[in-house]
């Protein structure tokens, strides 16, 4: 936030666009027309008792939002570019004139990679901090801990990361991929551009690659033609022995791999394929649960040539991943690689921002109403929409990791894919 | 060595000062928190309170008989998980989950293919099972554990040691089982009991007080133990296992005995746990949490009943608060006090209070804080003593 020249330089086309679209709110206050390197001012806001009945954490000048992630214990590695996303996106829109005239700020708290710890945490937000909206949780324990305070307490959550579906609440806006958006197409594409015919499916052992395995599964037996899975695993969160799995893959010799292996057992799993002399630029392997952030411990060179399905790489070609890249490399520092939930954590802030505009209120019940066709179209993936059912529409993307860490994207569906977290018949 | 010389002739097992003590402890839990507190802090003290059942066994079992349990987070969770069978099938009526392919059986059961509520779930539809179920199912697996490691004369570090892996294992078997067990999200969205909605922040009052009232219930059962020839029999074994056993006595019997008190206890705090927060997950089974209560134990005085009480809600206190102001920081700060715990004082809260407090007290009293001050001088060789 230090520098108001780039901000405002940057977000001017934003600025525009959310002009435009409150033109059609007669009642909406006019963003601050923010100078060059004035301190943005927040001054026309709406009373603040009109935009604010159910006495949430409102003051004419600002409003609070909670930030619930675990800094500490093993989910922290990926959790923290959820949390830098996240703060990175509250400070471009303080810069650009905050949420309904009010500054944001944040609580942030630590889920501890702790379950009952995040329940805990997310009802100290909203019971004693009355925060406006929350963004957090990142596994899907996390968020089932904390699905009961969110909707007894009639709070909003903004949940970042890609997950197995089955689950659709009015107190949530998932603005990660659900599993049917993510696995799909890259089948699709895998089975057409590879001819893979058989598949091998491995997984740690939780929901959500359990329930991904059974979608793919359905996905390869029932849709695909001549297709059949000859293979499916799954082993415990933090395992790190893989070399019966591997030696049972050089036996069925399937021509893709199918990977849902999470955590630091993934950096077991790629090296111990590359020891096992399995050459990924050879053998096809296709996996849902390695981004940008995983390569940095796996070493790109053991994962060079394996394909990723995401709705996002850090090395997307177009003029809003262009500036978010830049602006999150000069908040958090020149190494840090941004993936795929990062980015989905970083629209959170700006879809609330949007929502709150577009109800003229913080209420929790109007911005749920609100949020339904709610367009980012500044999201660095490129532009989203939020689905009446609180997930987004999204874009499914395979890119090919290079040795340097990065992604080469080789496949990007054409239209965006509608969410579907109950999918008929693939239940 | 550590126990004071019974007085002659009497019958009331509470010496004057355990009831000013309990009766303390009562005041400040009955009333002092409700009326200090916001509904919201009480809830947190609801849920540190369960914890103290879990130490209170430990007291009995590590303190008194010098079993050192690393694996009271399996009965804890034993507990726990009974009380949440009961209440997910309370919350899986037919019509709160027509939109699963299998209505009527848990969510997660219907995400991982189960097509029919299994076996060992049915007997949960019953309260009146599920209460005994509480109690019961951990007292027989600690029975089973307990006769086959002490009858074989397993102890000390060894036992430790086991019990530790045996967290590790229900842990794994817990997360591998998920289409039974809901795996590592543990059994979550638990709703009401017999068509009481547990949410609620009345419920969640009447909740606390039922917590306070069995907790205080099982301070008196540990009093009466602690007391009873039985009592100081097992501090007996703890200071010289070989001369009780040459007088006669079957030490693995008592041992036995202690370690399933111990797990019922942790069970019932489990139980209530359950109630109060609304889930039960298997990150209360394993090794972490279960060291973590042996150092409430610590932190409070593993040699004092109410000690551990008060060095429960202490730890926990602190790790709620230190990490709301220091989301980054709080670990160390936790860290610091265990170390401040360890090497400063290592008879805990209840060690310092003896040392320094009860005998400036004293005078006050009368004659029964001078006996309670009497523990202290055999303080540092008991740790040594009960390993």
């Amino acid at each position: 936030m230090s520098s108001d020249n780039d901000n405002s330089h940057k977000f001017s086309s934003m600025r525009r666009k959310l002009l435009m679209g409150m033109a059609a709110l007669p009642a909406a206050p006019l963003l601050s027309s923010t100078g060059l390197f004035s301190t943005p001012a927040y001054a026309q806001a709406p009373a603040t008792a009109a935009v604010n009945t159910t006495g949430l954490a409102v003051t004419d000048t600002e409003v609070t939002v909670g930030i619930l992630h675990s800094v500490t214990g093993t989910m922290a590695i990926s959790e923290t570019g959820s949390v830098q996303a996240e703060k990175l996106a509250i400070d471009q829109i303080n810069a650009a004139g905050g949420v309904l005239g009010r500054k944001i700020k944040f609580i942030q708290e630590d889920g501890a990679s702790d379950w009952p710890t995040f329940a805990e945490k997310a009802k100290k937000l909203l019971v004693n901090d009355k925060v406006a909206a929350v963004m957090g949780c990142w596994t899907s324990a996390s968020r089932k801990a904390v699905l009961p305070v969110f909707e007894q307490y009639n709070g909003m959550l903004y949940y970042p990361t890609f997950y197995e579906g089955l689950e659709q609440s009015k107190n949530v806006i998932y603005t990660g991929q659900e599993a049917t958006q993510q696995i799909l197409a890259g089948l699709d594409w895998v089975q057409k551009t590879k001819s893979g015919k058989t598949f091998y499916l491995i997984g740690s052992d939780y929901i959500w690659p359990r329930t991904s395995m059974k979608i793919a599964r359905k996905h390869i037996e029932g849709h695909l033609k001549d297709s059949s899975v000859v293979g499916e695993e799954y082993f415990p969160l933090g395992h790190t022995q893989f070399n019966s799995v591997i030696n049972k893959i050089k036996l069925k010799k399937p021509d893709v791999i199918y990977a849902a292996v999470v955590g630091g057992s993934n950096v077991a799993f790629y090296k111990q394929l590359k020891a096992a002399g399995i050459d990924l630029s050879k053998q096809t392997l296709l996996t849902i649960s390695v981004t940008e952030d995983e390569i940095d411990g796996i070493g790109g060179e053991n994962f060079a040539g394996a394909y990723s399905c995401m709705k996002y790489f850090q090395s997307l070609d177009n003029p809003n991943n262009k500036e978010f890249v830049a602006a999150f490399k000069k908040m958090w520092g020149e190494k840090t690689v941004i993936g795929d939930v990062t980015q989905a954590a970083y629209l959170g802030p700006w879809l609330w921002k949007l929502t709150v505009e577009k109800a003229g209120s913080f209420d929790i019940d109007k911005i749920a109403a609100a949020s339904a066709g709610i367009e980012f179209t500044k999201a660095p993936e490129g532009y989203v929409k939020i689905h009446p059912n609180h997930h987004l529409w999204s874009k499914t993307r395979v890119g090919q990791a290079q040795p340097d860490g990065q992604f080469k994207v080789v496949f990007e569906t054409p239209d965006l894919i509608e969410p579907d977290p109950f999918p008929k018949g693939y239940q | 060595m550590t126990i004071p010389a019974p007085k002659s002739g009497r019958t009331f097992f509470l010496r004057p000062q355990d009831v000013i003590g309990i009766l303390a402890l009562a005041i400040l839990l009955l009333v002092v928190l409700p009326l200090a507190l916001d509904n919201f802090r009480l809830q947190f003290v609801g849920k540190y309170l369960t914890y103290a059942f879990v130490a209170l066994g430990l007291v009995l079992c590590w303190g008194y008989a010098g079993i050192l349990s690393l694996g009271q987070g399996v009965f804890f969770g034993l507990g726990g998980y009974c009380m949440a069978m009961y209440l997910k099938l309370q919350a899986s009526s037919v019509e709160n989950t027509k939109i699963q392919s299998t209505p009527g059986i848990p969510d997660f059961m219907d995400w991982n293919q189960i097509t029919s509520l299994p076996w060992f779930w049915e007997p949960f539809r019953s309260f009146g099972f599920t209460s005994l179920a509480v109690i019961v199912v951990p007292a027989l697996f600690a029975l089973l554990l307990g006769y086959a490691l002490f009858k074989r004369r397993v102890g000390g570090v060894y036992f430790a040691i086991i019990t530790q892996a045996l967290a590790a294992i229900m842990t794994i078997l817990i997360v591998g089982q998920q289409g039974y067990t809901g795996g590592i999200n543990g059994i979550t969205d638990l709703r009401s009991l017999h068509g009481w909605d547990i949410r609620t922040d009345s419920a969640k009052t009447i909740l606390y007080f039922v917590c306070v009232g069995l907790l205080l219930g099982c301070i008196l059962l540990a009093y009466y133990v602690k007391s009873s020839k039985l009592g100081r029999i097992l501090v007996a074994m703890r200071d010289k296992e070989d001369r009780v056993r040459f007088s006669g006595y079957d030490v693995s019997s008592f041992k036995i005995f202690v370690f399933c008190l111990a797990a019922s206890l942790s069970a019932i705090g489990g139980a209530m746990f359950t109630l109060q927060v609304g889930f039960m997950s298997p990150s209360f089974v394993g090794i972490v949490p279960s060291i973590e209560m042996v150092i409430y134990t610590a932190v409070g005085g593993r040699l004092s009943i109410l000690g551990a009480i008060y060095g429960t809600l202490l730890v926990n206190w602190a790790k709620t608060s230190f990490s709301e102001s220091f989301p980054e920081l709080w670990l160390f700060g936790l860290g610091g006090l265990f170390i401040a715990v360890v090497l400063i004082f290592p008879n805990g809260l209840a060690g310092l209070w003896q040392t320094y407090v009860a005998p400036r007290l004293g005078p006050l009293f009368g004659g029964g804080a001078k006996r309670r001050a009497a523990p202290p001088a055999s303080g540092p060789v008991a740790p040594a003593a009960a390993e």
